[in-house]
């Protein structure tokens, strides 16, 4: 229980396409990450699969029926947003309970899902609170138990973790991805994090402007980029794009990623000056003018000392490299 | 208090200067006509501004408003006419905004147009129409005659104030009540409504003062002696050739009470929303 089908799916707003046709396959179990640049369409695909837009065309089934004309609360779905989206005037327990009160449980039911779900997400001591009540952490774990509690075919999450801090939002994510594992459930994640993408997908979706640039495990993306937007967008900092003319490469760009970048200062294949260096402890960011590439950047694992200003050589490792055409696409040799 | 690095005595002391100034001239009016009710009708044009002290005291036009005409059902009347169109402003225009505000459909900007050239355009243009509609329908003489003209009155302004607060509730909310299975009436009055209650509370000040005050529709569409306001009712004391002063302070004093009562309902309302969306 719990495959989604996406079939040929267009939006369009009057005469704006936002969605131009989408193919996609979600077994049973999976954990699918839509990443994508803000405006890409990735949340309007999750609101068309939760059925809170209409489906201007193609079909969206789930576990094989077709529900493009089926209410959200009938689709056995949940959703967790960014802002939390809990009742101001409901207490914990109420806001966890509404869903399976509208569907008419009983009483001892309800009272053993918000239980459940409670125990999993150590809410136990806030039940009794309001919304008003708990810092952006608790809000947001309520958010997730509330979804747990109707026991959904699909749980869907809009970027959850934005709106907390970076130490909140690591912990937090640990705890989604351990959710996963105990629920086994079907689940869709929407995020322009590719971190949290990599950290949690099963599968990766990568939306460029309403269209799927590329569907595949994470490492597939980091890997075997199929385009020069999916080689920008996964990995952190971001890869190099060179001329691959000044090269002696085919094609048009030559990408290779910051870490795949041997720097020295002796001798290499391209010359240039350190114009800005990044201490992290774990890793130095090391940025490097180059007359005909621009401003290229190397990671180095552990603590490395340069100077602003030094002459350095960079020569990309050939075996890590990716080469793309003028249109963008990759070019496989 | 305040912040004393930001503030200064001076500008503190201007400040408040300046707001009792205006305080004092808003209220003048007011406090004449109070002061005056309580006096005898020789003080009042005697010593207009003075306080009434114990040979000026007299009740005498409080005496007069209760014996003659049935002051008491003016005021129901009134509060009636004031209550019932308040309601019906605030329920239809609170959910004509949330349909303009919430939903994509063909007309929407069409619509909230027309709408709000109902706030630049006066209804007593109308007047006449309105009359004939009312003998029409046999509804002269009626309070409902009243609360029908003081709603459709209300409402252009009660959408065009609360379409755009409407516009500031999270769509997420919204959107997570739908996912429960809330009904969009429920998704209405429980989730949205709570959330503008400051906005609705300015839009019932706004609404409610012309309303109590009107002299106009009453006096056309409803003259009838049992279906009479009480701004209605006070002109039975100002005669072509003899007013009774005392008696006419005496109501309008009188009538001063139940809007002060009303708005001190809706200005705690007003302030409570204020805070707590501040504090969130």
């Amino acid at each position: 229980m719990g495959a989604l089908n996406l079939s040929n799916v267009q939006k369009s707003f009057g005469p704006v396409d936002v969605i131009k046709g989408v193919d996609l396959e979600v077994a049973d179990g999976e954990f699918c990450v839509f990443v994508g640049p803000s405006g890409c369409g990735k949340s309007t695909l999750l609101r068309m699969i939760a059925g809170l837009e209409d489906v201007t065309s193609g079909e969206v089934r789930i576990d094989g029926a077709k529900v493009n004309l089926t209410p959200p609360s009938k689709r056995e779905i949940a959703m967790v947003f960014q802002s939390y989206a809990l009742y101001p005037h409901l207490t914990v327990r109420d806001n966890m309970g509404l869903a399976l009160k509208q569907a008419g449980e009983a009483k001892a039911e309800i009272a053993e899902a918000v239980a459940r779900a409670s125990g999993m997400l150590s809410l136990e001591p806030l039940l009794e609170r309001r919304p008003s009540e708990l810092s952006g952490g608790q809000r947001q774990r309520v958010a997730i138990g509330r979804a747990i509690v109707r026991k959904p075919k699909l749980f869907l999450f809009d970027e959850p973790l934005s709106n907390l801090d970076a130490a909140l939002r690591v912990h937090t994510r640990i705890e989604i991805a351990r959710l996963h594992r105990e629920l086994k459930a079907t689940m869709i994640y929407v995020t322009h994090d590719q971190v949290e993408a990599m950290t949690l997908a099963d599968r990766i979706v990568v939306l460029n402007a309403g269209r799927v640039a590329q569907v595949g495990a994470p490492m597939e993306l980091y890997n075997d980029p199929a385009n020069t937007f999916v080689a920008g967008f996964i990995g952190s900092p971001q890869m190099n794009f060179l001329k691959a003319s000044a090269l002696g490469e085919t094609g048009e760009t030559l990408g290779i990623r910051p870490e795949h970048l041997e720097i020295s200062r002796e001798a290499g294949r391209i010359p240039g000056t350190i114009s800005h260096v990044e201490h992290l402890g774990g890793e130095t960011n090391v940025y490097i003018n180059t007359d005909v590439h621009g401003l290229l950047t190397v990671r180095l694992f552990g603590e490395h000392r340069f100077e602003v200003a030094e002459v350095v050589h960079l020569t990309p490792d050939a075996s890590r490299q990716f080469l793309f055409d003028a249109a963008g696409e990759r070019i496989r040799v | 208090m305040a912040n004393r690095a930001r503030t200064s005595l001076p500008r503190t002391a201007a400040a408040h200067a300046i707001l009792l100034t205006y305080t004092v001239i808003a209220l003048f009016p007011v406090f004449v006509i109070v002061i005056n009710a309580l006096k005898t009708r020789r003080a009042i044009f005697g010593h207009p501004l003075q306080l009434p002290g114990p040979e000026t005291f007299s009740l005498v036009g409080f005496q007069t408003v209760l014996q003659q005409g049935d002051f008491p059902l003016y005021f129901w009347n009134s509060l009636v006419v004031t209550v019932v169109s308040l309601v019906f402003v605030l329920l239809f225009g609170a959910m004509a905004a949330f349909a303009l505000s919430e939903y994509r459909f063909r007309g929407n900007t069409l619509t909230g147009l027309y709408l709000a050239l109902g706030i630049m355009i006066p209804i007593r243009l109308g007047t006449v129409a309105i009359l004939q509609l009312m003998v029409a329908t046999g509804l002269v003489n009626t309070l409902f005659a009243l609360i029908l003209v003081y709603t459709a009155q209300g409402i252009p302004l009660a959408v065009f104030i609360l379409a755009e607060f409407m516009k500031t509730v999270s769509d997420d909310l919204k959107n997570a009540g739908r996912i429960d299975g809330l009904s969009e009436y429920r998704i209405f009055f429980r989730l949205v409504i709570p959330l503008v209650r400051p906005a609705m509370a300015t839009v019932a000040v706004f609404s409610m003062i012309p309303i109590w005050n009107d002299l106009w529709f009453p006096l056309i569409l409803a003259p009838a002696e049992s279906v009479k306001t009480v701004t209605l009712g006070a002109q039975i004391f100002l005669g072509q050739f003899v007013t009774d002063w005392n008696a006419v302070l005496a109501s309008l004093s009188l009538a001063i009470i139940p809007v002060l009562v009303l708005y001190l309902i809706f200005s705690r309302q007003l302030i409570r929303g204020i805070t707590s969306g501040a504090v969130k």
